[in-house]
């Protein structure tokens, strides 16, 4: 008998043993090391070596005005990107959920950026933002308003990356609205309707209500997504933080600490804060669900 | 009835009014990317240009060695994709079928680990592929990417919801593990599988902040690190960037257009990203 339930591990451990080399060599390992990188204030990466642990990375990067600076944006980028992308989402899906013809061919289209290419789309962007000779600055020019140069202006960094954003994403957050939409029960409705209730006291009783599991997924993913924004920025912006460094987020704050000027225990630092404050709303995201799943 | 007409022609003038903004883009980079070079830079625009230059596209491919960035692009996409389906379905097995100590434990240690953002882990992964001595690799681009937990977890759903019986009646019939997972439960789970596939050649195809760090040679660039270096070079020559970019666009494009059901409703049951 015991012979037999140790064949049972070690089958069970073959079975696992590729999907699990990688996990612990890449995730796990990393996350321990990620913490511990940290706390390192003077080692050589390549022979492994710690010379010196201490706080000192964080008390640079919670002084450096640079942080502050991607920190500010970010947060900026996050509070404009959510709301409007989920908004925006919302009322197209329920338009969509009404009877309505082409329905799919609507939701293939909204679809399309989602899957192409961040660094493709964001090389059409900025074509489309060029100063002289860009289709924004026409379009605008047709309200006869003058040309506006957007890449170089601070000012309207958030905004483009904001409207990049929720363009790139809204067929995406269409699709999981769609899908919530049509769990709900069509009786709810009817029963409504027989009430002579009208479109909005619906929407506000039933459909928002019903909606608010997939609502707060929504609201929670586009909040860690927002958070890690680096793409666009780096491509937009052809490789710099923006004018002024009004497109430093965290990411690329991390990025450049290590990718730029090698300073592997700040650039982890900073990945670590980046995380925590991640954490802090996947929390809240497992609260909800969970309060969601019990009623 | 009027008022059912109107709100009819409304909805439809905002749907339209949505797809529009969603295809100007798209419009505008293949437009753009016909046009002779005279017609680029010119106010207004022209959508359509007086003669098409599909030759912006050969002399793309040749400003750039974006053949082999292509090549480059396609291998890392298929070893990734097949790495990690494979790895999620001998995990998600295990995981499902099988019985072992510590399983749950396992499993929720996994599904903890979801929670840390890739990017968080891109400073350790890069010493330790440095270590390996790995960087600038086809490793470094494939390996780290050949597993997922999220893949593991959706497959051990799928997995699950087959009927044990089948499991049973095969083991008296004196059927191995091995052969049972890949005769039965692998076929069984194909819609699930042909999702994760399609979403993870997606998301490897137009992945970009990992192989920039780990790749410094120009060989092993894939398109998108490649595009992004080559939109700092071609100056005003928009028309072949634009050609550079449908370059990229183009092949997932044809796959959207052929599985796209297979995307949406993948994504529309799991809530997956690419």
């Amino acid at each position: 008998m015991k012979k037999l339930s140790k064949n049972k591990e070690l089958k069970a451990f073959f079975y696992l043993l590729p999907a699990l080399l990688i996990i612990v060599t890449f995730k796990i390992y990393p996350i321990i090391k990620s913490f511990t990188m940290a706390f390192y204030t003077d080692f050589d990466y390549l022979s492994g070596t710690v010379y010196e642990r201490g706080l000192s990375n964080f008390q640079y990067v919670l002084t450096d005005s640079d942080f502050y600076l991607a920190l500010k944006n970010t947060f900026f980028f996050v509070l404009g990107v959510v709301p409007l992308s989920i908004i925006i989402s919302l009322g197209f899906a329920l338009l969509l959920n009404s009877n309505i013809k082409c329905k799919n061919f609507f939701r293939s289209i909204y679809f399309l950026p989602f899957i192409t290419s961040t660094v493709a789309l964001s090389t059409i962007w900025r074509w489309i933002f060029n100063g002289e000779y860009g289709l924004a600055n026409y379009l605008i020019g047709l309200f006869g308003i003058d040309k506006i140069n957007w890449l170089t202006n601070p000012n309207l960094t958030i905004p483009i990356l904001v409207l990049f954003t929720v363009w790139k994403y809204m067929g995406y957050k269409i699709i999981i609205f769609l899908a919530g939409l049509q769990n709900i029960d069509e009786k709810y409705y009817l029963s409504a309707k027989i009430d002579g209730a009208n479109k909005w006291e619906i929407f506000k009783n039933i459909t928002f209500p019903l909606l608010s599991p997939t609502l707060s997924f929504i609201s929670i993913t586009s909040i860690i997504d927002a958070f890690k924004i680096f793409d666009q920025v780096f491509v937009l912006y052809s490789g710099s933080t923006g004018p002024l460094k009004s497109g430093l987020t965290i990411v690329y704050y991390i990025f450049n600490k290590f990718y730029r000027h090698w300073q592997f225990s700040i650039a982890a630092t900073a990945a670590f804060i980046l995380f925590i404050i991640i954490l802090i709303f996947t929390v809240i995201q497992l609260k909800i669900s969970k309060r969601k799943t019990n009623y | 009835m009027m008022k059912r007409i109107i709100s009819k022609f409304t909805t439809y003038t905002i749907l339209i009014i949505g797809a529009l903004f969603i295809l100007v883009p798209f419009i505008w980079m293949l437009s753009t990317s016909l046009k002779p070079y005279n017609e680029v830079l010119i106010m207004p625009p022209k959508f359509i240009p007086s003669k098409f230059m599909w030759e912006n596209y050969r002399i793309a491919l040749e400003a750039a060695p974006f053949k082999r960035y292509f090549l480059n692009s396609l291998f890392v996409t298929t070893m990734i994709t097949m790495g990690e389906i494979l790895t999620a379905i001998l995990a998600a097995f295990a995981f499902s079928n099988l019985n072992f100590k510590g399983k749950d434990i396992l499993f929720t240690v996994l599904m903890g680990t979801m929670m840390v953002p890739s990017e968080v882990l891109t400073i350790p992964n890069f010493v330790t592929l440095s270590k390996l001595k790995w960087i600038d690799t086809y490793k470094a681009l494939i390996i780290p990417w050949c597993a997922s937990i999220y893949s593991i977890f959706l497959l051990k759903q799928h997995f699950q919801s087959i009927p044990k019986e089948l499991y049973y009646a095969s083991k008296v019939d004196g059927c191995k593990d091995f052969k049972f997972l890949w005769t039965m439960i692998v076929p069984l789970s194909k819609p699930a599988i042909v999702t994760l596939t399609l979403l993870k050649v997606i998301g490897s195809w137009n992945s970009f902040m990992w192989p920039l760090i780990v790749t410094n040679s120009d060989k092993l660039r894939t398109l998108p690190v490649a595009l992004s270096a080559f939109s700092n070079e071609v100056g005003t020559d928009y028309n072949i960037l634009m050609a550079a970019t449908n370059l990229i666009i183009i092949p997932i494009m044809i796959l959207y257009i052929f599985l796209q059901k297979h995307i949406i409703v993948g994504i529309s049951k799991s809530g997956i990203k690419g």
